[in-house]
């Protein structure tokens, strides 16, 4: 082989290796919404869809399952958040309202975040929401509290072997970003 | 004519030579293990004993961070790409690697990432204190400011690592003498080929996950960040697409050294070549499917449980042809023992241990008794302390005659055989029993329960440590005074290397492409 068409064929070779690379690279991001979007067909990491349009279906009242609910602060987070109820007893299809407390303890203006979670994972994909405080952010004032109501329904195809689950609350400070974020739109 | 070459610095600056950028590699990955090597020590002697000794546990979790990076990074890689670049043009009879000017790149880069890897530990806050697998939020939300040196230092390794798997792709298909056909090729040459492929399908990965990190922690992004709708445990999940294939970087060379010189000590043909390369192949090919064996714990559905499980089990099978083929290369074979053969055999029986240990750890129920435990440790320290640095060991006996005309002396090899042989097994047996019995890893404080388990590692490490030391020692002397080697030092060696080059090899080969029939 003559050394110039030696030359050629590692440059083509070179620019599919580099192809790859570049492609490699590409997928580590794409892996960020293929596991969103595989998470979201199958449940499997408990994560709630957004919200739901309540469609009044046939009620199941011969079953009864418990949801139960969680709340938790996160890290750096002044406030009290609690559910007004531990848990509540559901039939699949009716729908179904409890309240939530929050209060900021802290003497400046924080903003909060809740980000939900259900165990078992495959149950959030039958865990309707209509209505709930974490689609949006809390602003809070210095001492202010707050009652937010949270709306859902259950699938009336749950399946039979689900008969308890529970709904968590992470809440999280985002103060500093929502400020950030305002400062840099103007 | 052919051995002249320019002298200086700037010969090792400068250098295109495969040769040369070969031994910059492995004095490099030495150093590198020397300094890891070092952290290693400073871990045992806090483990030595419950309690608090001489470092604070801020420190510690420093050291477990860097002893990891330094080790997989700085140590391991590169010295089976100094194998690489010594070898392969040698092996397939081509004149150099097919990208000189690159490969000269591609190891510059290395001093400089570690540089501002290891700077970190002059900075405020202190070095990564994540472990060396730097969980989000640990090291997005938690991390030190030196987290972002970190960052770039990764991305710096990972271009010189990709830059190299390129180097070797392009020389292997293109550069192979007349003759050379791909199924005649050196096992060596097979396994860097397909390690090759791995890295260049995951280290892009790997920047793009610290990529990701970097984001998360100045540019407003959430992709690890559960407040900003990211998700921490998608970080396991793109880590470990990159780390399981990673593991399998570490080895494949050594598999592919040990090809070489079981079967050059048996003075027998290696048994079943084309079942090396096919169970080499399936090996690479199964280590993209498993990597959530490494996240058992997060809370997975049965069925991913299930699949990752059967999996990584399946990984058994291939591993288990390799161990049958050297194992059936020994059988009826004349053997002889000297230190490359006995640094082989050794290979075969931890790494298979190793394995075992793999295969229990495996096993989704009981993983979840053994998750984050010194059983771990046991395990990747078995596959790569006798895997990966054995391997390398037993080439740098084996291959040190061709590379630089001198023997080493038998009974010094032999000596430090057999006490890294006896430290290694003190060192990382007993880490079996405590992990089973529920010690965490990457802790400074033990319960009293663990410390005559503890004790022993500490005292093997110690040996352990001071026996490289040893190495390094017997090593240099050989180069300055060992006895002149023969073309051919070992009567069953095979290869271009062995049968068409003097020994040492001259600083330019194969000028004109030599024969292959």
């Amino acid at each position: 082989m003559t050394e110039q068409l030696q030359q050629g064929e590692n440059k083509k070779l070179i620019w599919r290796l580099v192809g790859i690379i570049g492609g490699m690279f590409l997928f580590a991001f794409a892996l960020v919404p293929l596991y969103n979007v595989f998470c979201d067909i199958t449940g499997i990491n408990g994560k709630t869809r957004g919200q739901a349009l309540y469609e009044s279906v046939e009620v199941d009242s011969k079953r009864i399952v418990t949801v139960e609910f969680l709340t938790n602060i996160n890290r750096g987070m002044p406030w009290e958040f609690k559910s007004m109820v531990k848990s509540i007893d559901v039939h699949p299809g009716e729908l179904n309202e409890v309240r939530f407390y929050a209060k900021n303890r802290s003497k400046f203006d924080i903003v909060g975040q809740s980000i939900p979670s259900v165990s078992p994972g495959e149950a959030a994909l039958y865990l309707n929401k209509t209505e709930c405080f974490c689609f949006d952010q809390q602003r809070l004032a210095a001492g202010e509290e707050v009652e937010m109501p949270m709306k859902f329904y259950l699938d009336a195809d749950i399946p039979e072997d689900i008969t308890r689950l529970t709904l968590s609350y992470q809440l999280f400070n985002v103060t500093e970003s929502v400020t950030t974020a305002s400062v840099t739109n103007q | 004519m052919s051995d002249h070459h320019p002298t200086g610095i700037t010969r090792w600056l400068y250098t295109t030579n495969h040769k040369d950028i070969g031994s910059m590699y492995l004095w490099f990955s030495f150093i590198m293990f020397l300094v890891g090597g070092a952290m290693a020590m400073v871990i045992r002697a806090e483990l030595y004993q419950p309690g608090l000794q001489f470092v604070q546990p801020e420190f510690f979790n420093q050291m477990t961070t860097m002893h990891g990076l330094i080790m997989v990074f700085g140590a391991v890689m590169p010295s089976m790409v100094g194998l690489a670049n010594w070898l392969i043009p040698m092996m397939i009879g081509a004149p150099d690697m097919a990208l000189p000017r690159m490969n000269n790149w591609s190891f510059w880069i290395l001093p400089f990432a570690f540089t501002l890897l290891l700077s970190s530990f002059a900075m405020e806050g202190g070095a990564p204190n994540f472990g060396w697998t730097f969980y989000a939020p640990l090291s997005t939300t938690f991390g030190p400011p030196s987290t972002d040196f970190f960052i770039l230092g990764v991305h710096m390794m990972g271009i010189s690592s990709i830059m190299g798997a390129i180097n070797v792709i392009v020389t292997v298909f293109n550069m192979r003498a007349p003759g050379m056909t791909m199924m005649k090729m050196p096992l060596f040459v097979w396994t860097w080929l397909i390690t090759a492929f791995l890295l260049i399908m995951v280290m892009p990965v790997l920047a793009g996950t610290v990529t990701m990190m970097l984001t998360d922690r100045h540019f407003g992004t959430s992709f690890f960040d559960a407040a900003g709708g990211g998700d921490p445990v998608m970080f396991q999940h793109i880590f470990w697409f990159f780390g399981h294939p990673e593991v399998y970087i570490m080895i494949l060379p050594a598999f592919g050294v040990v090809s070489e010189i079981i079967p050059a000590f048996s003075r027998k043909k290696l048994f079943g070549y084309s079942s090396m390369v096919y169970a080499t192949a399936s090996i690479a090919l199964l280590s993209f499917i498993v990597w959530a064996h490494h996240m058992f714990a997060v809370g997975m559905p049965v069925a991913g449980e299930l699949f990752f499980m059967i999996a990584t089990m399946l990984i058994a099978v291939p591993t288990g042809v390799k161990v049958f083929n050297w194992v059936a290369t020994m059988w009826q074979g004349s053997l002889t023992f000297e230190t490359p053969m006995l640094f082989s055999i050794a290979f075969v029986i931890l790494f298979t241990i190793g394995g075992f240990s793999g295969v229990m750890l495996a096993m989704a129920p009981v993983d979840f008794q053994y998750h984050d435990t010194y059983f771990v440790v046991a395990h990747f320290h078995y596959v790569l302390f006798p895997g990966a640095i054995f391997g390398t060991t037993a080439a740098v006996y084996y291959w040190l005659p061709k590379w630089t005309g001198r023997m080493y002396n038998e009974t010094s090899g032999k000596i430090h055989f057999w006490l890294s042989m006896i430290f290694v097994n003190l060192t990382f047996f007993p880490m079996h029993f405590s992990g089973l019995a529920g010690m965490p890893r990457r802790i400074p404080d033990y319960n009293m329960m663990f410390a005559d388990f503890n004790m022993w590692a500490s005292i093997g490490a110690f040996g352990l440590g001071l026996t490289q030391v040893y190495f390094l020692i017997s090593i240099i002397i050989a180069i300055k005074s060992g006895k002149k080697a023969q073309e051919k030092q070992w009567e069953g060696a095979t290869g271009l290397e062995w049968d068409a080059l003097p020994s040492p090899a001259p600083y330019h080969t194969f000028s004109t492409p030599p024969k292959v029939d």
